[in-house]
Parts: structure tokens; sequence; C-alpha cells
């Protein structure tokens, strides 16, 4: 049974449950027990299962973190809340030197089954320290999952698996979905981290896009349907494990790739699909793989200036346009 | 406090075990048999022995890059400690972790760890899942004084105390942070003195004392098993060796006069001369205790020397707890 719900709620319910199912299910955060998290995010689990297992914490995020890898090790299955995506730097040793690690170091004696959630992204006019896209570097990090959902159904059956999942995994919720509304299933579901959704089918141009990007993706898409261009359009879902295969077997139908995402264009997540595109299917490749993403700048304050800083369904169409516009060698 | 002959024992036994694995690691190394780096947890024995005494199998520790002493007073076993060292794929973590990051779970011991500082913050997180089974666990984080210098030491107390965790916060403040003197990098001479800071109750023991630790450690322990939350225990000592390596004698940052001033009060034979003249054993009986641990020290030798090298087929094996490919 199906019912339409926001993102927020469809990532609440999907913890509710997991918390119902499982006595091993903690939460640990800012803000997250009376208030319900500043996105509301957790709204309501304090209440319903208690200040022990739904606990507000200081303003440490590396003592979140560590909190959450300790609890883990010794059996718990924590979901710990990062505020803010930017605040992740913070907590960086905790990350990247403990929970990412501890399993590989310790000869595999210990699991870290540990969710990270946080708000990531721009378009609130939060300025450089509330607004990034910093998902390229935690994929950078072996023994890390990243997932950034699109829609209400995704974050429901994908922060799911997160919470399933023996390894430590990354929830990134997009700060402009919170209030984005859609068909939810109220039973537990979970979907699998690794596997792409091809969001919308197409023959000329396969779109990699995530987040609220994959949305405005499909919005370009729709346009471009207009000027007689068929978008296949991709959302990974899960950065961390990055489903590669999806996109080649696309790529191989279409021959043409734009890669979308907030963050900025250098070395962003953008130039390692470009090369494994190009690693694994460039006698298809019939223009250069373009990536669209953010100039090399911190996220500016000013609506004005963030408007041209993200990119935009506008851009997104005529960067595509451009790809197509592109003659094939020898044609 | 009264100890048992037989707690007294065990401090002595725990420490014998500590200072010998040390001592063995120390010859290798010197002996290029060991790759890596190594913290050698010589002169403060006493500190782990003392606490870890208290300790139940299924209480939790975190511990720092001078880790060995942690784990060998928390139960751990000789064979696979040294087989880590070697990089063996017998080791503790089958040679992919290294002296630094030696842990036992069925202990409790959450690793030794090459951050300065990280522990401290697990171990909460140790003491916070303790809490919420309600099964009587503590935590115990153990961490030099040049730890309290950093963030995660801070956050970590804050958070254990704001939340009243069961978990004992453990500092051996051997004077130095690496190759600097403590008094060049805080203000303060006793790192005690920041408990209050955190509204939990700190204690310094003299930590050559393995009795005295092993009282003020009953004492800490106890109070966050009943739930009256965490504590802070100031271990005053030193190690004889090196920050890193073997050497002791001739370094640059202190004089070889104040380490044969602290080697005097060696942790192991304090405690033997006062229960020598006690009563309570005697000199045969010690070097009894000697042996058998000489042995097994000489065994794991061989056990890790005779132990294969990890398979380079297993490189990728425990990144993840299932197989990711993302090359």
């Amino acid at each position: 049974m199906t019912r339409e719900i926001s993102y927020v709620q469809a990532f609440n319910e999907a913890v509710r449950q997991a918390m119902t199912d499982d006595a091993n299910v903690v939460c640990a955060g800012e803000d997250i027990g009376a208030f319900g998290g500043v996105f509301q995010s957790y709204a309501g689990l304090q209440k319903q299962f208690g200040k022990d297992r739904v606990v507000d914490t200081p303003i440490s995020e590396q003592a979140i973190i560590g909190m959450g890898i300790g609890a883990a090790v010794t059996g718990l299955r924590p979901i710990v809340d990062i505020m803010f995506m930017d605040f992740i730097a913070v907590a960086f040793d905790q990350i990247i030197n403990q929970a990412a690690k501890i399993k590989y170091m310790f000869g595999g004696s210990a699991t870290v089954p540990l969710t990270i959630t946080t708000g990531g992204g721009g378009g609130l006019s939060a300025g450089a320290q509330h607004s990034q896209s910093l998902e390229a570097l935690l994929c950078h990090i072996p023994g890390l999952k990243v997932v950034m959902p699109s829609s209400p159904h995704d974050i429901k059956g994908l922060m799911t698996s997160c919470i399933n999942e023996d390894n430590t995994t990354v929830l990134v919720l997009h700060k402009r979905l919170l209030g984005m509304s859609g068909e939810v299933a109220e039973e537990p579901y979970a979907i699998p981290l690794g596997k792409a959704n091809v969001m919308r089918e197409g023959s000329d141009v396969t779109i990699v896009a995530w987040g609220k990007m994959a949305n405005d993706c499909v919005k370009a898409a729709g346009k471009l349907d207009d000027q007689g261009i068929s978008c296949e359009v991709i959302d990974p879902r899960t950065l961390q494990p990055f489903d590669i295969a999806t996109v080649v077997e696309s790529v191989k139908k279409t021959n043409r790739v734009v890669i979308v995402h907030e963050a900025v264009r250098f070395g962003g997540l953008g130039g390692e699909i470009a090369a494994q595109i190009q690693e694994e299917a460039f006698d298809y490749l019939d223009a250069p793989v373009l990536r669209v993403g953010a100039p090399f700048s911190p996220v500016p304050f000013s609506p004005l200036l963030e408007a041209e800083y993200l990119p935009s369904v506008d851009r997104i169409t005529a960067e595509i346009s451009a790809v197509m516009a592109r003659p094939l060698l020898g044609a | 406090m009264d100890l048992s002959t037989d707690t007294l024992l065990d401090l002595h036994e725990r420490m014998v075990r500590i200072r010998l694995f040390e001592e063995a690691a120390g010859s290798l190394a010197e002996a290029a048999k060991l790759p890596g780096f190594l913290h050698l947890y010589v002169g403060q024995e006493a500190v782990a022995a003392g606490v870890c005494a208290v300790l139940n199998d299924d209480d939790h520790i975190t511990s720092t890059h001078r880790g060995h002493g942690h784990l060998v007073a928390k139960g751990g076993d000789f064979n696979k400690m040294m087989a880590e060292l070697m990089a063996k794929s017998t080791g503790y973590c089958k040679g992919k972790g290294g002296s630094m990051h030696i842990s036992d779970l069925s202990l409790g011991m959450l690793g030794a760890n090459g951050i300065v500082g990280a522990g401290s913050p697990i171990a909460v997180g140790a003491g916070w899942a303790n809490k919420y089974r309600g099964q009587n666990q503590v935590a115990v984080a153990f961490f030099g004084d040049g730890s309290t210098n950093i963030g995660a030491f801070h956050e970590a107390a804050n958070m254990a105390a704001a939340l009243e965790l069961p978990v004992v916060f453990v500092c051996e403040n051997n004077e130095y942070g690496e190759f600097t003197p403590r008094s060049e990098t805080m203000a303060i001479t006793d790192i005690v003195d920041r408990a209050a800071g955190y509204g939990m109750p700190g204690v310094i023991v003299d930590g050559m004392d393995s009795v005295a630790v092993y009282e003020s450690a009953t004492e800490a322990v106890a109070r966050a098993r009943r739930g009256a939350g965490p504590s802070l225990i100031e271990a005053k000592t030193y190690r004889f060796y090196n920050h890193h390596g073997v050497q002791n004698l001739g370094l640059k940052y202190r004089t070889d006069e104040e380490v044969e001033q602290w080697k005097k009060r060696d942790p192991i034979f304090t405690l033997e001369d006062q229960m020598t003249k006690a009563g309570l054993a005697t000199a045969a009986d010690f070097e009894a205790i000697w042996q058998t641990q000489r042995d097994a020290i000489a065994a794991a030798i061989t056990f890790a020397e005779e132990s294969p090298f990890p398979d380079p087929a297993d490189l990728l094996l425990d990144v993840y707890t299932d197989a990711v490919v993302s090359s």
C-alpha cells in the first residue's frame, strides 16, 4: 500500500521502522531528540523510543562519529547525524582513519555497521560552509559506502539498506529535496546499495546524475524531447560502490554521455566516472564525455551568485544540446 | 585497601608479561625483524596492569599507538601479537594492521590507534552501547598526556560526562608528547585539572605503583558501573625507551639522569621488593614467574617466525564485509 509522503518523511519512516524491528538500532546527533533535527528528519523518534536510544549530543562532531563507531564495534547498529555535510570536515579523522579502516586494519575481526546521515547540497543561500557537496571526498576512502537519494521512494529503501549494512555508510539527504513528495510504500523495503536506477529511458545521450541533480536532469530531458533529443537519465543512487555496468550498458546504446553534479567539477566524481567510461566503452563514444558541475569556487551566499554557481536546468539543457550538436568524426 | 596475595601476583604477572613482550619486540626490531614503527610501553606497565586487573573480559578498552601493554594486560595472546608485529598472516590483524592496530574484540580491546586522541571518542561509544544494553559493562580509554591537547579528547570527555556514560578516562602522563616535554605544550602541570572542566572527578595516582593504580581504578570502575558517570585517572609515569624504537639514553629531549631516576622506580621491581619484604613471595617465586613468561615469549617468537606471510591474493579482503570492486 503506497501513499504520497515527503522525502524527509520517507527517511524518518525508514529509521522508525528499523528501530521498531531491531532494538540494536540507536541514534545520536545534534538536536535530533526533542527537536527532531534541524530538518525534522528524526522528528518524533525520541518520543517514541526514549532518550537512551535517540540521543541529543553536544556539538561535537568528532565525538558523535566516534561514539557511533564505539557502539557499532560493540554490537549496536547506530545511526549518527552530522547536521550539515560541511561539518564532516570537523570529524574527518573519525570517518576516514577510524570508521573506514577498522575492519581492514583489524584483519576483519571487527565490523562497523554505522550509518552516518547528513544534509548536503546548495540552493538555500546557506553560504560556503552549509551548502557543499563533498561526496567525492568520501568516495575516495576505501571502507565507506556513499549514498545520495533523489526521491522519497529511494531514500526510504536506501536508508533501510544503510541501516542493515555491516559496513559504514554515509547517506546524504539533499536539503532542497526535503519537501519533495512522492509515492512511498508503507511497509518496510530495501533498495540494494550499488544498484543504479534508470529514471528515464532514451536513445541519444546518457545523463548520469544523483541527488537533486537527477531530478533536474529529468526536467532537462523533458525540454530536450522538444528538440528531438532522447535522453536516458541514470541515477546511480549509490556513489560508492558505483554501478558502472549500468552506465556502460547505456553508453553502448546512446554513444554520448553527460555527467552532472552539484559539486565542483575539478576532482569531482564526474572525472572518475568519465575515466571508467572511456576505459570500458571508448569505442562506443561519439563525443567526449562531458562533465557539468560547479565552478572551482566556494559556494556563494547571494541568491543571484548561487544561481549562477549551481548547474541549472537551463544550463544542463544547453550543455546536452551542445554535446548532441557535435558532428561525428568524418561525418 | 589490602590486596590479596593472588591479586598482587596477578598485577605482577601482567607487568612481567608486558615487560618481556616489549623487550623481545625491541630486540627483534634492532635485528630488523619487525617492519614499521615500534612504540614500547616499558616503564608504564603498572598503569595497564593496574587498570585491566579490575576489568572483566566483556569490559572495553581503547588504546594508543603505544598499545601493546594494554592488549597484554587485557589478556592478549602472545602468539597473535608477535605474529602481527612480524606482519604474518597468523597475527591478530592477519598482517594488515601491525603494531599500531593490534586489537582483540573478544577481549573488549578495541584497538591500538595510530591517531593521537582518537580512541577516546570510541570508548565513549562503547560506553553508550554498554549503558543502553544495561549489562553493567564499562569502557576505559587509555591515552597519553599529549592527547589531552587534541580536540577529540575534549569532545569525548564532555560527551561522556553530559550523557553520564560508564567510561573511565586513564591518562598515562609520561611527561613527553613524542619528543617535546609536557611543560612546553601545556600551561598546567597536572592533567587531572582538566577533569573539573567536564564536571567529572579526577585523581592523580603514582603510575609506577601498580597497587595504587589498581586501587584508584577499582573506585573509578565501580563508580561507572553503578551509573554515576565517568571519571579521570591521571597516572604519573615514564617510558624508559624513546618515543619509538629502542634507544633509551643519549636522547636530545631528556637527560640520562632523568631516565636513571625513573628507572629506580621500576614498577615491577618495586612490587617485588614490597612483596618480598612483606613475606608474600620469594625471589625464587618471582624467578619462576619470569621464566614461565620468558618461555611463553620464546614460543611466541618461534610461532611468529614459522608463520606464513599474508597471501597477496587476500590484499582486498576485509575492506568491506562484502566483495566491493571499485577499481
